[in-house]
């Protein structure tokens, strides 16, 4: 299963995924910068991404907790997610997302 | 002139670098062996990442204890300590650190606060909570002169057209404050919903409504103006596009994010951000000066509540050999000895 990351950069990096984890777990294993300074609480906004448009329709909606939050990142747009709200898994196979600016 | 000034610097055993739940337990286990401390924290209140981050957030892996929140562990913590009687200087960063002629760590802090102690423990956690700086192009070239992150004197602010940015209770509280003395407020937030206090987000909407300031749902997206000084905020919505609003000062509330900070002067060596340290007395690469808890790295390192007490608990008897060379460290059980059991006043 693979994750597909555009860094701030532009850069793109292909990531194995694992059944299970959270996005933001799979990003910060492959040594991407992403902050994600709660550890994945849903508590700091540190770990903000853009989903790729063709994919929002298929990751979770964001949860209210989660909303609140993106009110502590930046440039919110309808795409963003809290990257560790989002469980990978089969139906996430080639996900697409954009860390957003910090 | 009081205690703790230049010219009369506070002279304790041990200063410790950050109040988190891990500095907090080294008050402890340093207690134990009569040795005393003084705490500096940038926060205004102890409890380090377990009160600013997560303070109703369960936490599952403290040893026997199946669940507390960040705030219970912090308050829980804060009575063990008690009978050791900690110093703690709050709203202050720990900005420098040298070597007094004879042989004391000066620690100075950015409000000129000045501890001299044997032993330094930096237990700074994620580094220094400092207020998120939207990533603007060009915004540094506005900080301190027109752009804001906190308040010090509302003075400043009177007669200004001010925007202030967030939805939190830190933007809304100082909306509501400062609306009486600016020229103009505008409110930007992202949504037309707001995470502060019921009752602050109504007095808002009622100088909203009685035309006493403006909000906007939208996002700032840039800045105007020249020399330092903010003309105006370019704001952006996906429907509305980008038009600008007239601004003297812009004061941004995004809440806060760790940065290292001057600990990365102290002259240690640092690795990733990370003070290495080994893993008998989690001393770092120089003599006297211990680091525990999330800001340290060794190999196995886990970033665990439960392994920062662990390593406040070894530095301590390391500190003890510094702090008291000429006693003999013996070590005893809170359960059967009298001297501990006196010493938190238990016995």
């Amino acid at each position: 299963m693979k994750l597909h990351v555009t860094d701030r950069e532009g850069g793109e990096h292909e990531l194995e995924g694992t059944k299970g984890w959270r996005v933001m777990e799979i990003i910060r294993d492959a040594g991407l910068p992403i902050a994600a300074e709660c550890g994945g609480a849903c508590a700091c906004a540190t770990c903000h991404v853009y989903v790729d448009p063709e994919w929002t329709d298929k990751v979770e909606p964001r949860g209210e907790e989660e909303n609140d939050m993106l009110d502590l990142a930046f440039d919110v747009q309808e795409n963003s997610r809290l990257s560790c709200q989002i469980l990978f898994d089969e139906s996430l196979d080639g996900l697409k997302v954009t860390l957003a600016p910090e | 002139m009081p205690d703790g000034q230049s010219q009369n610097p506070i002279r304790t055993d041990v200063t410790i670098v950050g109040a988190g739940p891990c500095g907090l337990f080294a008050v402890f286990e340093l207690g134990l062996l009569d040795i005393k401390c003084h705490l500096v924290d940038i926060l205004d209140r102890p409890g380090g990442q377990c009160a600013e981050l997560y303070p109703e957030k369960p936490i599952y892996d403290i040893p026997a204890v199946p669940i507390c929140t960040g705030q219970e562990l912090t308050d829980k913590l804060m009575e063990q300590i008690a009978p050791f009687d900690p110093v703690f200087h709050f709203g202050q960063m720990a900005t420098a650190l040298s070597k007094t002629e004879d042989g004391w760590w000066r620690l100075t802090t950015d409000m000129d606060t000045v501890i001299e102690s044997k032993v330094i423990v930096i237990a700074a956690g994620g580094g220094s909570f400092m207020p998120k700086k939207p990533p603007i192009k060009d915004i540094d070239a506005f900080e301190d002169t027109s752009v804001f992150y906190a308040v010090r004197q509302m003075e400043k602010f009177r007669g200004k057209h001010l925007v202030i940015a967030g939805g939190g209770d830190s933007a809304l509280d100082w909306t509501v404050n400062l609306q009486p003395l600016a020229a103009s407020l505008t409110l930007v937030h992202r949504r037309d919903d707001f995470r502060a206090a019921p009752d602050t987000v109504n007095k808002m909407r009622q100088l909203v409504a009685s035309g006493g300031m403006t909000l906007e749902i939208a996002q700032i997206s840039g800045l105007e103006g020249s020399d330092g000084q903010l003309t105006g905020v370019v704001l952006k919505d996906k429907d509305k596009g980008e038009w600008s609003i007239p601004c003297d000062m812009l004061l941004p509330f995004y809440g806060l994010t760790m940065k290292l900070g001057p600990v990365a002067e102290f002259g240690l060596n640092l690795n990733e951000n990370l003070i290495p340290v080994d893993t008998e007395k989690f001393q770092t690469s120089t003599e006297g000066i211990f680091a525990i808890g999330d800001i340290n790295t060794y190999p196995g390192k886990l970033k665990l509540i439960l392994s920062g007490f662990h390593e406040a608990a070894l530095m301590s008897q390391a500190a003890h050999r510094i702090v008291h060379p000429d006693r003999k460290l013996r070590f005893q059980y809170t359960t059967s000895s009298t001297d501990l059991q006196q010493k938190l006043g238990v016995a």
